[in-house]
């Protein structure tokens, strides 16, 4: 493996980095009652060379356009790709170097692991063109690397999703791309290969160290593999970050909603006197902060038990999970029904408690504005 | 268990009843009468059991005209009109506009009844002194060249015709198949190709054609099958006699044995029509062994 990365090296294709700008999609609508389509709108954004970006979104947020902006498969609309210092807008995709995996793979189904695998390589041309051993040698590491060396000869359907994918990833590595692209790459294995295979992509992709960009509507995948997450939503960029970053400083209400197992819990708010109020509770100090009606998103872990406690919950149930204790709670000010809070598991309540107080943790609340929904920053006291 | 076993029978016995009647009884009739010698349809007799049909008929120069004509009938047009056919597919899978009317275009001879299109391909290439010239032969007269009549005139150009016309009229329904087949392809086998930098070419040899491969081996095979039944295409464009015209086929070869005015020999007819199944049963099996051959290498 550690042969495979000194290879790209002096192959001179290692890792680039990735410069979009201005980066514009829009697909024309074909009625004239519907408006167009802007699934890509005025991306910038540089992905640093050797790093693993998740492109993270709901579906139709025009992620896998994005991607495919990146890889050529589309035009875009406006704006300029760059890999390195090379504009790549206007070259064709087999110009850009680019390795792209499919959601469903897109193995050949008529050939074999190791045609599968060597058929980039028997497309390059004029000088390009690599002796035959050389290929074999090629197709052989790349095997290796995504550990597949013992199937070389099956084909296709006598594998297991787990293994297509690897032979897919492996396809994608073999001509030594610059960039390499995941489109949804987990999204048609089990739970448990899903798993396996993201820490799979994570080795492949830090033994290679190949810029990776991958797309996916999973929030834990991409938080748990990525150096940096970019959020989307409905074609606009909504932040950029560190996956632990952009969990504890979301940028606005959708962010923090859409990052987060279980997810955050939405409340209606007033600031009156720096005081945060959920109905008639004063939970929380807020400096800095205006008389204002405001969204709180309060994370399932930034609840704590408190005999004394500012906020009264009714207590619905609870869910035992070993370590921590989910608690399922009802609150007159809450927009998201129900609420939970995990707490550990010894300061649950009792099986007859009908209320539950709680304080909260200040860096676990966010307030978001009524209207625009984006961020209100707390004055840290 | 036995009421079960009566059960079973009972509700099996319309489709055996049909079977026996319309298959079985028919199929055995067939090889029956094949070996009864010198059989009499008058008077139901025969001289004798032997193989003394088969003799005759592969002696007949009517058979051996209808088996050479067919021959060149399916040697040509099945190969022919499943290329043209895959190329028209292709074209017609990489148009965007006005696909849909294409497509009903080229399907409209498949809705068209065989007599119809053999009186207009009569028209088109007949050719006789008294001034009956059709299209083909005024295009030809007006690039300067001797016209030929196609329906009445020499060998080759009959055959010629009637090659032409086969492919015309079974060309709607490859067509059909094809481009279904090609829509069946997932694009996103093409957009791996496309980012690897495959040529147009490779991506058509090394991943649509084995992509489709069985659905061409389906048509190569009901082509060749097709081909070797062909009759009625003949007398729409030659009329019902077609021995006269040199024209006639397998098939055509069995009717007239049966029932035109040289008809009344069943046996012969039956002997031919055991032939003739032994010859399509022969390239049929040689096609599914070159199909599972390729399709799965």
């Amino acid at each position: 493996m550690a042969f495979f990365s000194t290879y790209y090296e002096c192959e001179g294709c290692d890792a680039m980095k990735v410069v979009l700008q201005n980066l514009t999609k829009i697909f024309p609508n074909r009625t004239k009652k519907m408006p167009d389509v802007i699934a890509v709108n005025n991306f910038n954004f540089e992905i640093p060379d050797g790093q693993l970006i998740g492109l993270l979104g709901p579906s139709g947020c025009g992620k896998s356009t994005a991607l495919n902006l990146i890889c050529g498969l589309e035009k875009p609309s406006s704006g300029k790709i760059f890999f390195g210092e090379e504009d790549v807008t206007e070259l064709p995709p087999e110009n850009r170097g680019v390795g792209l995996v499919f959601q469903n793979y897109a193995l050949y189904p008529h050939m074999t692991v190791r045609q599968n695998i060597m058929f980039p390589l028997q497309n390059f041309k004029g000088k390009d063109k690599l002796p035959k051993a050389e290929m074999e040698k090629r197709v052989e590491e790349a095997a290796r690397l995504v550990q597949i060396e013992r199937l070389m000869d099956r084909k296709p359907s006598q594998m297991s999703g787990g293994q297509q994918q690897r032979v897919a990833i492996a396809r994608a590595l073999v001509k030594m791309p610059r960039v390499l692209l995941l489109d949804e790459p987990l999204s048609n294995l089990d739970a448990r290969l899903r798993l396996q295979t993201r820490e799979e992509i994570r080795r492949i992709q830090r033994n290679t160290g190949i810029t990776t960009i991958f797309v996916t509507h999973d929030q834990e995948e991409a938080m748990s593999i990525s150096d940096l997450i970019v959020v989307m939503k409905e074609g606009v960029i909504q932040q950029i970050d560190q996956p632990q970053r952009v969990y504890d400083d979301p940028k606005n209400l959708f962010v923090a909603k859409f990052l987060g197992t279980p997810p955050i819990n939405v409340f209606e708010g007033t600031v009156r006197n720096e005081t945060l109020y959920l109905g008639q509770d004063g939970v929380l100090r807020v400096p800095g902060v205006g008389d204002r009606d405001v969204w709180v998103g309060v994370r399932p872990e930034g609840f704590v038990p408190q005999e004394a406690g500012p906020l009264c919950c009714e207590l619905k149930a609870l869910e035992v999970m070993g370590r921590d204790t989910s608690v399922v709670l009802g609150n007159p000010a809450a927009v998201s029904d129900p609420l939970r809070a995990i707490i550990s598991a010894e300061h649950a309540a009792a099986p007859g408690d009908k209320e539950m107080r709680f304080a909260l943790k200040p860096n676990k609340v966010f307030l978001f504005d009524k209207e625009t929904e984006e961020r209100i920053r707390v004055r840290a006291e | 268990m036995d009421k079960q076993n009566r059960k079973a029978w009972l509700y099996l016995l319309p489709a055996i009843l049909f079977l026996g009647v319309f298959m079985i009884y028919p199929l055995a009739d067939v090889l029956i009468y094949s070996v009864e010698e010198n059989f009499r349809s008058a008077s139901q007799t025969y001289t004798g059991v032997g193989l003394e049909n088969f003799s005759v008929v592969l002696r007949s120069p009517d058979f051996l005209q209808a088996v050479k004509n067919t021959f060149i009938l399916v040697i040509i047009t099945v190969p022919v009109s499943t290329g043209i056919a895959l190329l028209i597919s292709l074209g017609l899978s990489s148009i965007q506009p006005l696909r849909k009317l294409y497509q009903t275009i080229y399907f409209l001879p498949y809705v068209t009844n065989t007599l119809a299109v053999g009186l207009v391909f009569m028209l088109i290439f007949q050719y006789d002194q008294d001034g009956g010239a059709g299209l083909f032969a005024m295009l030809l007269q007006a690039l300067g060249m001797q016209p030929v009549d196609f329906i009445q005139g020499p060998y080759w150009a009959k055959i010629t015709v009637t090659c032409l016309y086969t492919v015309w009229v079974v060309m709607p329904f490859k067509i059909l198949i094809l481009t279904s087949a090609l829509a069946s392809v997932p694009q996103s086998y093409y957009n791996a190709a496309k980012i690897d930098g495959t040529s147009k070419w490779r991506t058509f040899t090394r991943i649509t054609l084995p992509s489709i491969a069985p659905m061409i081996f389906y048509l190569i095979i009901t082509g060749f099958i097709g081909a070797f039944k062909a009759y009625s295409d003949e007398v729409a464009l030659f009329g019902v006699n077609l021995n006269e015209a040199g024209m006639n086929t397998m098939v055509g070869f069995i009717y007239d044995k049966l029932y035109s005015d040289g008809g009344g020999y069943p046996s012969y007819a039956s002997a031919a029509a055991l032939i003739l199944f032994a010859i399509v049963l022969t390239i049929t099996v040689i096609n599914l062994m070159v199909s599972k051959k390729t399709v799965n290498s």
